[in-house]
């Protein structure tokens, strides 16, 4: 087990995570692939996911992403059985198929394998070729796939596959040039999502937002069930996305792999802007100054005030939460993200994990440290990639941290240390609002440390003899 | 149209213009599902159950693991590890509101994480090695290992596995047959049972009370196990094993020496009840902790067995349960009452896990003033779904592995006031603008017995009372209808 190393400059090496020491996984702090994928099916307008495997991954999926969204989240099933586990799910697939299309009027089937279909080898795009063959005189749904082992990486990977694949499948085709600009913004909130575009707008631009869950998710009491939600991409807009003036892909640790981003680049010269996530002050300025860069044109002035403002409450509140420790856990970008903003503002990370592997984790922290030149990420936290809250726990109870930031998986912890939890991201299964919390720009910056702020003050309130009226 | 075409869509070759697959109105019910719906006065009563879900359907089921997993989870000294890849587990982390007076390992989320490389070249060490490193470090008094989906395909020997490590660790290593496409829940149930029985019978039961029990199919959510013990124990009679409420090892070792089996939940523990029955000649009871008459029947039955089967020991029992029974209602009918007031005439849908709460269910909705228009459930049986039609008025619904889009068509042509369901049907009501009661495993507030029945009717009149349903689409649009109607109300009159 590495040593608690706590230094006063960024190292030039970190210390690097070579594996759990144990084979068993405790507390999971990751998901399985086809959860992701489901979701980022979810973000197209007229889809519906569609999961090929056995009855109760669509179900427990159902059940976990309901419990954040607190919205309808159908995903159909081809319910394999015995009998189709040793003969091939393909009739079951293509009769969920056409079932799919003819009760949910699907105009978009996101297929996502499961570790089952994979072990028996189906060949989804194959039985999907077959399918578009054998129904060749119906108006068919448009099909996408993506292969999701559970096995196999986290939803992160099963979110990204699926945008990948989606714009592979659907947009193949050369078409003129049409102003836009290409979003994919990773697996952020429906609240994210909205800001994102009103962003862009603000810069003149119309965005392809892909996946666009912003609706679908969280969406209006309504006089009828929709069997499929309003919202989503629009399938024309995806068809178009080789026409986009750029695209610009937020999340820094898929930057070695394939992505959505990468293909529209190599297939149709669509020039790709990388980011983070625009989490805290220095990714969002990246953020803006790609799109200043794309538009040519200057942050319009509410935006502007909004980085105003927060800087100013940076300045009022940085007293109530400097040199606090945190430990930052969840998904791989939201913890790198995560980790910028809590730096700056004066906090100290101390534990950074995600049940991610080999996503480089420590060098996009530092990358982000050292972009700035000066110290404000002046201690290197311990970064843990492949972890589980065995581990976590574990490691953090020596560092005796102040403050967790994370996903509703971290109360247990923050319970036995009774020390506060900021939570964000996915899930959100203890509290209220998931689906609109706000993580994005400058604004969802100034909620986070607002929020931020005022548990640590909560806290200080309720532990205090006095309780002081004025904090 | 390909030969295969055909097969999977028949009708379509029949009238390609009319082809179901693409249809211009698109009706809720699958023309495969219709014979899983029952409209109560309509035709002869005749149900299709305990079919395989139909694909490309949103089932609300889940699977052969979930089952397991559901049956087993309140086992609170048992170490409960997933064989499996990482989402099995995950999404059954600390998932139910089963509340332990003691360990609390079951809240813990225990898995293999399978990986490429151990599909390839099989799990079994991994699965070792996991034992080996979990038990010494929790040292829970047995340990389930189930199998998932892909367990059943790689073939991992979990028998032997289990063996070897229950001798290395002096523990029972217990697996779980609970690959997730071998069926549907209620294989898992079963698998769950035959686990359990491997349990039962092991321990001493020297020192246990002629008049005592086991409470089975009852998994002590927000606490309800002890509600029902505490009546019993008022009775004089010994719980000896909460199946799985409350659940600990030792107490299923010893759960043979109870003179008799109390079983709730058609479903999940029937199976171990009949192997008691068979193997221990534990005679078993049907009961449900749901509702009022249902509370008072089963505890009436209970004190009926032991005046019949110990009259010496029991005494005055069945007068001692009727005083608790008239003590408990004392305390309860005047605080109904007044809810009942203001629920008077309000419509309310069923749709559980076992069709043993929608028989409680709509009973209880009668002592509130309201009436069941639609009842369904997972996993009911076509005796039970009879049954049910039995009890409930002509034109209710009566339905057998519904979707969303069957519930959804349903609750609107119903116009129904409250829902109760589980977490996967709560958006589907509030998306209408219905009311909703948690009546599933994950309930934090205790709806069995006397004081259930109490909490049930103020989460009913909570939701159902709100003043936000004056403001959904839904009542807005009926509102707007009203209006017209009045506005034309002197010409219709006229006319009349």
């Amino acid at each position: 087990m590495a040593a608690n190393i706590v230094m006063d400059s960024v190292p030039s090496t970190v210390d690097e995570y070579k594996g759990q020491s144990h084979v068993s996984t405790t507390n999971a702090c990751k998901l399985c692939t086809p959860l992701g994928a489901t979701l980022a099916f979810k973000g197209v307008e007229g889809a519906i996911p569609f999961l090929h495997g056995s009855q109760g991954c669509a179900t427990y999926m159902r059940r976990y992403i309901i419990s954040h969204f607190r919205e309808p989240m159908d995903i159909a099933s081809s319910s394999l059985g015995e009998k189709n586990a040793i003969y091939g799910g393909g009739p079951n697939l293509k009769k969920g198929l056409l079932n799919a299309m003819q009760k949910y009027g699907a105009g978009v089937i996101g297929v996502a394998t499961t570790c089952l279909t994979e072990t028996i080898g189906d060949d989804v795009g194959r039985l999907l070729a077959e399918f578009r063959e054998e129904f060749k005189d119906l108006p068919l749904a448009e099909l996408v796939h993506v292969s999701t082992p559970s096995y196999s990486g986290t939803h992160m990977d099963g979110f990204h596959g699926a945008v990948k694949a989606i714009a592979d499948q659907l947009c193949t085709e050369k078409v003129a040039a049409n102003g836009r600009v290409n979003l994919l913004p990773g697996m952020v909130s429906p609240a994210d999502i909205r800001h994102l575009r009103e962003i862009c707008r603000g810069f003149g631009v119309e965005p392809t937002i892909l996946p666009d869950y912003s609706e679908t998710l969280d969406g209006p009491a309504l006089l009828e069930y929709e069997n499929i939600p309003s919202g989503g991409t629009k399938v024309a807009d995806i068809k178009a996305m080789g026409g986009a003036r750029a695209s610009i892909e937020l999340g820094r640790a898929i930057t070695s792999q394939e992505t959505a981003g990468t293909s529209l680049r190599k297939r149709f010269g669509v020039p790709l802007h990388s980011l983070g996530l625009p989490l805290g002050l220095r990714e969002t300025d990246s953020f803006f100054a790609a799109l200043r860069e794309i538009t040519g044109r200057e942050t319009p002035r509410d935006l502007a005030l909004e980085r105003g403002r927060y800087i100013d409450s940076l300045v009022d509140g940085h007293k109530y939460v400097s040199g606090l420790k945190a430990v930052v856990y969840g998904e791989e970008d939201m913890v790198i993200g995560l980790t910028s903003f809590l730096a700056e503002i004066g906090v100290r990370p101390v534990l950074v994990a995600t049940g991610a592997r080999n996503r480089g984790v420590a060098e996009h922290i530092q990358a982000i440290a050292g972009a700035v030149g000066g110290p404000v990420l002046r201690h290197m936290p311990i970064v843990r990639e492949g972890a589980d809250f065995f581990d976590i726990v574990e490691e953090a109870k020596t560092l005796s941290p102040d403050i967790l930031v994370g996903h509703s998986k971290g109360q247990r912890a923050a319970r036995e240390w009774n020390i506060p939890l900021l939570r964000v991201g996915f899930p959100i299964h203890d509290r209220f609002g998931g689906q609109r919390m706000l993580h994005l720009g400058y604004r969802g910056a100034q909620t986070l440390f607002d929020r931020l702020v005022n548990i640590v003050l909560e806290k200080k309130q309720t532990d205090s003899d006095i309780g002081y009226g004025y904090l | 149209m390909t030969e295969t075409a055909k097969a999977i869509c028949p009708e379509h070759e029949a009238a390609p213009e009319a082809c179901p697959a693409l249809p211009e109105e698109r009706p809720a019910i699958f023309e495969e599902r219709k014979d899983q719906i029952h409209r109560i006065g309509e035709g002869d009563f005749s149900m299709a159950c305990n079919r395989d879900s139909l694909a490309g359907a949103v089932s609300q089921r889940a699977c052969v693991f979930c089952g397991s997993r559901v049956v087993l989870y309140p086992i609170a000294d048992a170490l409960h590890l997933v064989h499996g890849p990482i989402g099995c587990a995950a999404y059954t982390w600390d998932i139910r509101g089963a509340l332990s007076s003691g360990p609390e390992l079951h809240r813990l989320s225990f898995s293999t994480d399978l990986q490429e490389l151990d599909v390839v070249f099989g799990g079994e060490k991994k699965l070792a090695k996991a034992l080996d490193e979990l038990i010494p470090l929790y040292e829970p008094k047995a340990a389930f290992v189930y199998s998932t989906c892909i367990v059943g395909l790689i073939g991992d020997d979990l028998q032997a596995v289990c063996k070897a490590a229950t001798a290395r660790h002096g523990v029972p290593v217990i697996p779980v047959q609970s690959e997730g496409f071998k069926g549907n829940k209620r294989e898992g149930y079963l698998a769950a049972c035959k686990a359990m029985r491997t349990l039962v019978g092991t321990g001493d039961t020297g020192d246990i009370s002629k008049l005592s029990v086991n409470i089975m199919g009852d998994f002590n959510l927000a606490g309800e196990t002890w509600i029902i013990k505490d009546y019993l124990n008022r009775m004089g009679i010994e719980v000896v094993a909460g199946i799985t409420g409350d659940g600990r090892v030792g107490d299923l070792r010893r759960a043979h020496g109870a003179a008799l089996n109390l079983v709730q939940c058609s479903g999940a523990t029937q199976d171990l009840a009949k192997m008691m029955r068979d193997d221990f000649a534990i005679p078993f009871k049907k009961v449900s902790w749901i509702g009022i008459e249902d509370v008072a029947e089963s505890l009436y039955a209970v004190a009926e067995f032991f005046e019949l089967t110990q009259p010496e020991l029991a005494g005055n029992i069945v007068e001692r349960t009727a005083t608790l029974v008239r003590e408990e209602l004392a305390a309860l009918m005047p605080q109904i009452k007044e809810l009942r007031r203001d629920l008077e005439g309000k419509k309310a849908a069923v749709y559980v896990g076992g069709s043993f709460k929608a028989f409680s269910l709509v009973k209880a909705f009668r002592h509130l003033g309201m009436e069941v228009v639609i009842v369904g459930s997972q996993t009911g049986t076509e005796e039970d779904y009879r049954e049910l039609a039995a009890i409930c008025a002509p034109g209710t619904i009566v339905v057998d592995d519904a979707n969303p889009l069957e519930l959804s068509a349903f609750l609107k042509e119903k116009d129904v006031d409250i829902f109760v369901g589980g977490v996967k049907e709560r958006p589907i009501a509030f998306k209408l603008g219905v009311g909703f009661c948690d009546h599933n495993h994950e309930r934090k507030i205790a709806l069995e017995g006397f004081v259930g029945m109490l909490n049930f009717a103020k989460e009913v009149h909570a939701s159902v009372l709100s003043p936000i349903w004056n403001f959904v689409p839904r009542r807005e649009q009926q509102r707007l209808e009203r209006a017209e109607v009045l506005s034309e109300g002197p010409i219709t009159g006229k006319e009349a």
